[in-house]
């Protein structure tokens, strides 16, 4: 287990490094000049100058990828040119809307998918099943800002239960802030649990099939102690992954859906960026969120060596 | 896979869901062209023209003259969603080309040397494009680039070329194993003809499938890339874009984001309805072990 461990924390130092000198190149070297990019066509040249020097562009690039690697190791992602204020504010502030909204999507999704995928492996062929299969065949075709318009138009402006958009702020109380991330988070926990439901099903019915149970009913143990004390165990290992790799997807997602609902999270802030050509909170923005998804992917590598001991050997 | 030890599935449930498979595989492709069928014509005839902007008819609801209704420029959305299928189906499918021209020879390079430094340094770079959702690398190409569909392409291709480099290796390792490459070994053929001669034409079936599923994966994107103004860029209609219009309209105008959202859903379901019928048609053995 330590030789594993090892060898995975090498690989993630590897994939962090990796990850941050091609968002480094894409921003910073690929367009030649990131201050006068910055600063749009008609800058004076003065101006230009006096922003180089303030983004330290005159170093090499070698220097000021370790200066930036450097600022992130102690949560320094530099000032935003367009704001004036340290980037980490900024997003500090916005990685609390953005995060607990891919949180409760993912509690959603799996809240939804695990009883509705265990439902319908245990009903195999059944009209029931089909009927969920073709339901989550239809989830996985919507597009999550489009099913959010959909809430909107239903729960907002028809039955005026929830507001369309817009965040009360946290210091409103923890229900107020729920209550707005709720709409969101069913957007954008649908498809994902169509997905999940689909896969929690084909791995039950594939440990359904395994000797095991057929030894587990032999000794007398009903269908549905056998589902639930064996097979449902066993096949929460390949289900475990996909959740890992959802979680990056919601994140994604977070970011489309928070321009539905008018939320100031990350997607703004980076949209934003993207229009004012503040680069540096593009690049501290996507170097976050590739770093979250790099994370769970390993935070899931782990939990796979935790529950099946044979994983550890293997790699 | 379970397929020796699967329980015997009764011959008739087992002979009525092949063909409610095969069914799905006709339904999906019918779907599908439909709406390749429409973006073709879009070239030669639209209902109305989608440039032309007509303020008086705007936030029509659906009516015989315009069986969609129009949008809030007045422009027929029955022609915007046809001329919009093009761009959808452009994005998606070059993505699906690059993913292709990109992924299968780095998964083919590393199955035939496998457990190289190769290998390894293909399987690792995948991990690394991994890390990246499509949305991110457009995010970093549109920052530097400006926006536009071809961020779109790009973004969407580099996302699908570790999918097909590790489905093209995964299936490849296996066939590596099997007599009639042995067979070629001991004629002399080299790893590089090997690859192209005997692997490659044995992955057909299987791209076909992974390629149905990421276009229909690439038309979503599409969407989202594009109703975040990252991809397709006014006045190229796009469903994205039209989506990302109908929004603040939605009270008004429901009609203006139901239809491209249906349209999005219909194409993406058609997809995968042929991406799973094509994998039960070219793999019979997934039809009895899956269900």
């Amino acid at each position: 287990m330590v030789n594993f461990l090892i060898g995975r924390l090498a690989s993630l130092l590897v994939s962090l490094i990796a990850a941050s000198v091609v968002i480094f190149v894409v921003i910073e070297v690929i367009p030649g000049d990131p201050a006068s990019y910055m600063l749009g066509l008609n800058a004076q040249p003065d101006t230009v100058a006096a922003l180089r020097e303030q983004l330290g562009l005159d170093a090499p690039a070698l220097q000021r990828y370790f200066a930036w690697i450097g600022g992130l190791v102690q949560g320094q992602f530099g000032i935003s040119y367009t704001y004036r204020v340290p980037v980490a504010e900024l997003i500090s502030d916005r990685l609390w809307i953005s995060l607990p909204l891919a949180v409760y999507a993912l509690v959603l999704s799996t809240l939804i998918a695990f009883p509705v995928g265990i439902w319908a492996a245990a009903r195999r062929n059944s009209p029931a099943d089909i009927t969920v299969m073709g339901a989550t065949q239809l989830g996985i075709a919507v597009p999550n800002f489009w099913f959010a318009m959909l809430l909107v138009l239903a729960f907002s402006i028809t039955l005026r239960w929830f507001s369309a958009g817009g965040f009360p702020g946290w210091q409103a109380g923890l229900f107020e802030g729920v209550k707005a991330l709720t709409l969101p988070a069913i957007a954008l926990a649908l498809p994902q649990a169509s997905i999940l439901a689909r896969v929690m099903r084909s791995s039950l019915l594939e440990t359904l099939g395994e000797d095991y149970i057929r030894t587990a009913r032999a000794k007398g143990l009903s269908r549905r102690q056998t589902l639930w004390r064996h097979a449902v165990r066993n096949a929460l290992i390949p289900v475990l992954t996909i959740i890992g790799l959802q979680f990056s997807f919601l994140l994604a997602g977070a970011i489309i859906i928070e321009n539905v609902f008018f939320l100031p999270g990350l997607g703004r802030l980076v949209f934003q960026g993207i229009t004012q050509r503040d680069l540096i909170v593009v690049k501290s923005v996507v170097m976050l969120l590739v770093f979250a998804v790099i994370m769970v992917t390993f935070i899931v590598d782990i939990a796979y060596a935790i529950a099946d001991p044979r994983l550890r050997r293997q790699r | 896979m379970i397929v020796e030890e699967t329980p015997a599935v009764e011959p008739r449930a087992e002979l009525g869901r092949a063909a409610l498979r095969t069914r799905s595989l006709v339904a999906g492709a019918i779907l599908t062209l439909v709406f390749i069928a429409a973006a073709l014509i879009s070239f030669v005839y639209t209902p109305y023209d989608v440039t032309v902007l007509a303020i008086p008819n705007r936030l029509m609801p659906p009516s015989p003259a315009h069986w969609f209704g129009t949008d809030h420029f007045g422009r027929d959305i029955l022609s915007m969603i046809m001329v919009g299928a093009r761009t959808s189906i452009a994005v998606a499918f070059i993505a699906v080309g690059i993913g292709i021209g990109l992924g299968v020879p780095l998964g083919l390079t590393a199955a035939a040397n496998r457990r190289s430094l190769l290998d390894e340094a293909i399987m690792r770079g995948n991990d690394l494009i991994f890390a990246f959702p499509a949305l991110l690398i457009a995010i970093l190409i549109t920052a530097v680039f400006g926006p536009g569909a071809v961020n779109a392409i790009v973004a969407i291709g580099i996302f699908n070329i570790p999918v097909f480099a590790r489905v093209t290796r995964g299936a490849a390792l296996s066939l590596w194993t099997r007599e009639f490459v042995l067979s070629a070994r001991v004629a002399g053929k080299g790893r590089v003809r090997i690859s192209l001669e005997h692997i490659l034409p044995n992955l057909t079936n299987l791209l076909i499938v992974q390629g149905t599923i990421q276009f229909s994966l690439g038309i979503l994107a599409e969407a989202a890339l594009s109703y975040v103004g990252l991809g397709a860029q006014p006045p190229t209609p796009s469903w994205g874009r039209m989506l990302a219009d109908a929004q603040t309209m939605i009270g008004l105008a429901p009609h203006m984001a139901l239809i491209p959202g249906m349209a999005i859903v219909v194409m993406v379901l058609g997809l995968n309805l042929m991406g799973d019928g094509l994998r039960d048609v070219f793999d019979p053995r997934i039809r009895r072990s899956r269900s």
